[in-house]
């Protein structure tokens, strides 16, 4: 399992164009990938769950990678989250 | 087939036909399906739905539509194949709904958990998830996209197009209109003048959707619209086409010329404009200004209560785009006909009397706070004048005034650059505001008189019913002692008056509103170089 902790910056959060992309790139990997707000969470492979979480700029989000390409993964999703949130 | 209808505009169009249904979709809430057979069925729908929704991502991408616009048909997508909503109507499915019904729960019960997030954003996206599911319903049904796309230069009929219907067409590639029912002062009629668009309403016909796809022909003139047509006619019709198009090229040689008649009286010619992108249609036919932006366009385009800096933004660009020319923007002028399904108004046995623009300020005065920030913000940056729209008290006036105090003063607690002058004034498009104009002219800084309006509330005719058109008359002395009076009693304080309805732009009336003494004539673009072609030809002192 790895997992890392994220910090939004961007000023508009988690809104659906990041959230889909958050998707289309988890959706890469075979591993079970999870998401982490306070106490809620949800699947990184599906967009209305993430967007559910309604992260906002300022607010720490916990990324879980469980797999095979768990490692991958976790290296994937760091970037794409600097990217885009 | 040759339908008889009403011509909007002037000229004559020749292109395919494309129908438009709107169609109501019967679902059933049978618990009697096959499971496998509508699990394909959902899975081909939705493939069909998403390579449309991608067609219109690439055509938003391509065209000159913001980024943000683009970006709501890929979230359409991603929303279509989003696992969340698969297993719900899968799950639907196998315990024997039919797909349609499935999907159809899935998407109520999706939007409804957007709709109760505690956050803006996230509650607008509720309509997003519920149009998705419409669309796939659609598509499994085996029916054409009920969103109006272009691919190609055509004609479109329908029974009629609702206003958010209409901000959606991609007007470039728009021929002409036709429509079924409506008036010459529907929406439809509306846009086509703005666009300079031929357009028929009223055929009082559907036309079959087999002829879709076929040869037709518009001719406002005879206010008639052939669909089929032989050869020769088609030949003819070109020709006469081209001709109007000459024409155009001859009135082109207007641009630049002062607006004055031979013994050298001068009036305004300003634009009536639906959005922020009108500007260049109006700028293009050389207006003086923008004469009415109807800002409630930005509410019926938008999912939500447009914010202050979306608003901001969209004046700004006008303002500094037209500028100096003044541009005067109508504060929301929502209910009655045009309707936003996020404003939750009541229905109403009587919309056009009813609940409507002011009166739907003063109960719920934020959104005149928002606008008239946003207003005040964007003032800074070129010519901004300010209209409110229905009024018929002073009290109403004096409200907006106070409000309007109260955001300047928080402007400048803020430190926010503004017009402190900036000119606040009223429409005249009821027969009550005409008859104590006297008492008004005394707090608004200008008139601007809306003759579709205060032809309606003035002869008791809806606007419409195309029934009515026989005993609508438009010159009816009534409306015409109305206009003269509320420009005189405007010139005894010194203030202008302006003409913003369809009458603007009659000709026949032009000589008569210039000697009763209009300052100001706001007109759709494609309407600004012929009525200063009117304007010149024009010797007062005979």
């Amino acid at each position: 399992m790895k997992q890392f902790d994220f910090t939004i910056t961007d000023k508009e959060g988690i809104h659906a164009r990041p959230a889909g992309i958050l998707v289309a790139e988890a959706k890469k990997f075979v591993s079970q990938i999870t998401i982490k707000k306070d106490d809620k969470q949800a699947d990184a492979k599906r967009m209305f769950a993430i967007m559910s979480l309604i992260a906002k700029q300022g607010d720490t989000v916990t990324v879980i990678c469980e797999g095979e390409d768990e490692d991958a993964a976790e290296l994937k999703l760091k970037e794409v989250l600097k990217q885009n949130l | 087939m040759i339908l008889k209808g009403k011509g909007v505009f002037e000229g004559i169009a020749v292109g395919k036909l494309k129908i438009i249904v709107h169609q109501k979709i019967e679902i059933s809430s049978d618990k009697k399906f096959a499971p496998e057979n509508e699990k394909v069925r959902f899975i081909e729908a939705r493939e069909k739905t998403c390579d449309y929704l991608e067609s219109l991502y690439q055509r938003a991408v391509n065209s000159n539509l913001k980024d943000s616009e683009a970006e709501i048909f890929n979230m359409h997508k991603m929303m279509a194949q989003d696992l969340d909503f698969e297993d719900a109507v899968v799950s639907s499915i196998e315990s024997g709904y039919c797909a349609e019904y499935a999907v159809k729960e899935a998407g109520r019960n999706l939007s409804e958990m957007f709709a109760s997030m505690d956050d803006a954003y996230m509650k607008a996206r509720s309509a997003d998830v519920l149009d998705v599911s419409e669309q796939i319903i659609r598509n499994l049904a085996g029916l054409s996209s009920e969103t109006i796309v272009i691919d190609k230069p055509c004609i479109l009929y329908s029974d009629d197009f609702s206003p958010s219907e209409i901000v959606k067409i991609d007007s470039a590639k728009l021929l002409g209109f036709a429509t079924k029912g409506g008036s010459d002062n529907s929406h439809t009629a509306i846009l086509a003048r703005t666009l300079g668009i031929p357009c028929i309403v009223a055929t009082g016909v559907d036309i079959p959707i087999t002829d879709d796809g076929k040869d037709a022909v518009i001719d406002c003139e005879s206010g008639t619209l052939i669909v089929n047509p032989d050869k020769t006619q088609l030949k003819e019709y070109l020709a006469k086409a081209q001709k109007i198009a000459k024409a155009k090229e001859m009135q082109k040689s207007l641009i630049g010329k002062p607006n004055e008649t031979i013994d050298g009286k001068r009036v305004e010619v300003y634009c009536n404009i639906g959005n922020a992108s009108d500007t260049s249609l109006a700028l293009k036919n050389d207006a003086g200004g923008i004469g009415l932006f109807r800002s409630e366009f930005l509410y019926l385009e938008s999912k939500d209560y447009p914010t202050e800096e979306e608003q901001f933004i969209q004046y700004k660009n006008t303002v500094e785009t037209m500028s100096p020319k003044p541009v005067i923007i109508r504060t929301m002028d929502i209910g009655a006909d045009k309707q936003a399904d996020y404003f939750n108004l009541e229905k109403e046995e009587n919309p056009a009397l009813g609940f409507r623009s002011i009166r739907i300020c003063l109960e719920r005065p934020e959104i005149m706070e928002t606008q008239l920030t946003a207003l005040y913000r964007a003032s800074a940056f070129g010519n901004l004048m300010v209209m409110i729209p229905m009024i018929t008290n002073e009290s109403e006036l004096d409200w907006v005034l106070d409000m309007a105090k109260n955001v300047r003063e928080k402007l400048k607690a803020q430190k926010i650059k503004f017009n402190e002058k900036m000119p606040l004034g009223i429409m005249i498009e009821t027969p009550a505001a005409a008859i104590i104009s006297d008492v008004l002219a005394k707090k608004a800084d200008f008139f601007s008189i809306g003759t579709n309006d205060l032809t309606q509330y003035t002869l008791a005719v809806d606007r419409q019913n195309s029934k009515l058109e026989k005993v609508c008359d438009k010159h009816h002395p009534a409306l015409m002692r109305l206009i003269s009076m509320t420009v005189q009693n405007a010139h005894a304080c010194k203030k202008w008056v302006g003409i913003c309805g369809e009458l603007a732009r009659d000709l026949s009336l032009t000589e008569y509103f210039l000697k009763i003494g209009v300052d100001e004539l706001s007109v759709s673009p494609a309407y600004v170089l012929p009525l200063r072609e009117k304007i010149r030809s024009l010797n007062l002192s005979e």
